[in-house]
């Protein structure tokens, strides 16, 4: 894919602002790829670009961390990153079902990305929360004891705006 | 000081939190206002009660009322009915399936009543955002001790007497791997607290840190001290950030009182601690892994040895505890080795924190002694199994840890017993699963999770992973055959030999635990083309 002068010189400044708060240390990767993450739940190539020009190291150990880490997407995502837990408690306690109700409603299938870009499905290993599974993550905020029901109140919530 | 005649505390835990018990926080501060009670009663926020199935769980002080399921529109009721008028509110009692009368105080309910609670000693009844809290209940006062009046081989000999045993997973000797870091040669050493904690079905760490994050604080500035560090890390991972803020929190204050930072308690000793905070990748929790991802790598284990105790973080000695081990620290230097030894078994000295998931009445967070059974953590304070079903299967250790059925129920929980049983203590997590639900259908899930967390470096384990969730996945189309089921175990065995990591050698342990103890599953599912539970059909259900 062929990267145009424009897109790397959009990001240029936002990412060098953040590298420059962690003053380019390199055991701060994971912390700078967060925080340049957080504007748009994905880290375009633009933008892994410019965090190794900034901090100086190879591209390959930006992408090879971009890439290790779940919490990471080098794909375009919504939005709201939806992630449901399909860990063993959440499993047994009706996950498959909170899944089903998440694809019906929002009319996608789970790693898939409504086409108004509003809204993601992806698999999560336990998020530490399995007292009231079944649990799922949409961005920061946690949604426990689903039901199929209690997703279309969840999702009522967000389409608010 | 301000005297207040009742106190009332709020969990704001994590289970609660996500339940709504800040919206029930801000209408009791409200209600209280509005009735012109300001003067008189105070609103605490608090840790984790452990009770979290019933939350948002409050507790009225100073008679100790325990109300469940409190929502912002009970709140009216609670404050003109007990706090004005003293009457209690019994609909919102707790009420467990075995007990026939509501049970008004925290301490009568059987749930609390057989917990004997070291680690969670302050959770619950402090608020965590106050250090002044933590210190009016003997805080911090174990780091003073040790600073003033122990050398730090005291210290290491001191833990060493107490039996405690890492609570991570592995279950080494602490001492030991103190005194390992602390005889290292090198002039610069780390602390690290493995707060990873991505083990499917455990959610302790994160309790014990939002809950008193300041006991993990002191334990590790005990350990510090014991090993010579002057640094530390905090590994969070990526999704806790209710823990973090927390910790931050109390840092800062620790730094504020001079607990924390240069020349502790006018010692000259330094020590300080930074947070680090992983991104999604269960592997992380691996020491080695850990340590990588802390430099801003990838988290794949490192070969061992070396072990960290003599090259870890920057190839330096580091040691590396988990939470709960360090939130021990504190109690075993104040009460000593001797009181420690007295509680659990004679290998396995202390406490343990569980976090019971699954088909369970009282799913949540409980300590007990170490050696108590199977049968009665998961009967007695557990309250059984809910909606009239049985007991099927009960999985400790978490994902990589053994299934046990029915007839193992009287195993005494610990280390050892558990290992000797086939299963694992591993982090504390015990899943309880009932009869409605089938052993190759829940196995998958668990392989499931292994391919999907494979760091992929080593071969065994990258490929192993995904054969074995074919094959399993091959059993619960219903058409594997007793060949698959011998391919199975050969590979099981060549991931437990071959494997680098404790990840790809342990993945095979729910699959060789549900062959041993559930053989009729598997040959229902291949002999006679049925699922009993009538789960797994030929068409694949999950993806
Ligand atoms: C795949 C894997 C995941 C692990 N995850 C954790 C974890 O989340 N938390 C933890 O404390 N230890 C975890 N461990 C164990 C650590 O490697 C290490 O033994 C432990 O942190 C040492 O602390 P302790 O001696 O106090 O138990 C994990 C091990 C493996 C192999
Ligand atoms: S055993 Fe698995 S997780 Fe461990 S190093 Fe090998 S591939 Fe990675
Ligand atoms: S298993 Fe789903 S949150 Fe832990
Ligand atoms: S989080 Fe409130 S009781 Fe556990």
């Amino acid at each position: 894919m062929a990267i145009t002068k424009e897109q790397l010189e959009s990001v240029e400044e936002r990412v060098q602002n953040i590298v420059s708060v962690y003053e380019a240390k390199e055991d701060c990767l994971l912390q700078i790829l967060h925080d340049v993450q957080a504007d748009n739940n994905s880290l375009s190539e633009a933008e892994l670009i410019q965090v190794a020009r900034a901090m100086d190291i190879p591209l390959s150990r930006v992408y090879g961390v971009a890439t290790f880490y779940s919490m990471y997407s080098v794909r375009p995502r919504g939005k709201y990153v939806i992630r449901i837990c399909e860990s063993a408690p959440c499993h047994i306690t009706g996950a498959q079902a909170v899944i089903r109700a998440f694809e019906q409603s929002l009319g996608i299938k789970m790693g898939e990305t409504t086409e108004d870009r509003k809204f993601t499905l992806e698999y999560t290993s336990c998020l530490g929360v399995c007292g009231v599974a079944p649990a799922v993550m949409i961005n920061e905020q946690v949604y426990g004891n689903l039901t199929p029901a209690k997703v279309q109140e969840v999702l009522a919530t967000y389409n608010e705006d | 000081m301000e005297f207040f005649r009742s106190h009332v505390l709020v969990c704001s835990g994590v289970n609660c939190s996500f339940k709504g018990s800040r919206s029930v926080r801000n209408a009791l501060v409200e209600e209280i206002e509005k009735q012109g009670l300001g003067q008189e009663i105070k609103v605490v926020e608090t840790g984790c009660f452990g009770l979290c199935e019933e939350g948002p769980v409050i507790v009225v002080y100073p008679e100790a009322v325990h109300y469940c399921r409190v929502s912002p529109g009970d709140v009216g009721e609670i404050v003109e009915e007990h706090l004005r008028k003293g009457r209690i509110v019994n609909r919102l009692l707790y009420r467990g399936e075995a007990f026939p009368k509501a049970v008004q105080t925290w301490e009568q309910i059987d749930f609390y009543s057989r917990q004997k609670r070291v680690v969670l000693r302050n959770c619950g009844l402090i608020d965590p955002d106050n250090i002044d809290e933590y210190i009016a209940r003997d805080g911090y006062e174990a780091l003073g001790r040790v600073l003033r009046h122990l050398e730090p081989g005291e210290v290491i000999g001191l833990i060493k007497e107490s039996g405690l045993r890492g609570r991570g997973g592995a279950g080494f000797p602490a001492g030991l791997k103190w005194d390992f870091t602390a005889s290292a040669p090198g002039d610069q050493k780390y602390l690290i607290c493995n707060a990873d904690e991505g083990e499917p079905g455990t959610f302790k760490d994160r309790l014990i840190l939002e809950g008193d994050p300041h006991s993990v604080i002191e334990g590790m500035t005990i350990a510090a001290y014991a090993i010579g560090a002057s640094k530390g890390y905090i590994y969070f991972r990526g999704e806790y950030n209710l823990s973090i803020d927390r910790l931050t929190q109390a840092l800062k204050q620790a730094r504020e009182y001079g607990l924390l930072g240069e020349n502790i308690f006018g010692t000259g000793f330094g020590f300080d601690i930074e947070i680090k905070v992983g991104a999604g990748a269960y592997v992380c929790g691996e020491e080695t892994a850990l340590i990588n991802s802390i430099e801003g790598k990838r988290g794949e284990p490192r070969y061992k040895p070396p072990y960290p105790a003599s090259a870890g973080l920057w190839g330096k000695p580091t040691c590396v505890n988990n939470v709960e081990t360090l939130a021990n620290v504190p109690p075993i230097i104040l009460n000593g080795a001797e009181w420690f030894r007295s509680i659990g078994t004679e290998k396995c000295p202390g406490t343990k924190v569980f976090t019971l998931t699954g088909n369970i009445t009282n799913a949540g967070l409980i300590e007990v002694p170490m050696g108590i059974t199977l049968r009665e953590v998961i009967y007695d304070i557990g309250g059984g199994i809910p909606n009239g079903r049985k007991f099927k299967m009960a999985q400790t250790g978490g994902t990589s840890g053994g299934c046990l059925p029915g007839a193992l129920l009287d195993v005494p929980m610990d280390i050892d017993s558990l290992a000797a049983a086939g299963s694992a203590l591993g982090s504390g997590a015990l899943m309880i699963m009932d009869d409605s639900h089938c052993i190759i259908d829940v196995v998958k899930c668990f392989l499931q999770f292994f391919r999907h967390e494979s760091c992929g470096q080593c071969t065994p384990c990258r490929e192993g992973t995904w054969r074995l969730y074919e094959l399993v996945d091959k059993i619960s189309r219903l058409e594997a055959t007793m060949e698959d089921v011998e391919l199975l175990r050969r590979l099981s065995r060549t991931m437990e030999d071959a494997s680098l990591c404790a990840l790809g050698q342990t993945a095979p342990f729910p699959v060789l635990t549900t062959m041993r103890f559930f053989p009729e599953e598997y040959e229902a599912h291949i002999k006679k083309g049925v699922c009993p539970a009538g789960i797994c059909s030929a068409v694949s259900q999950t993806a």
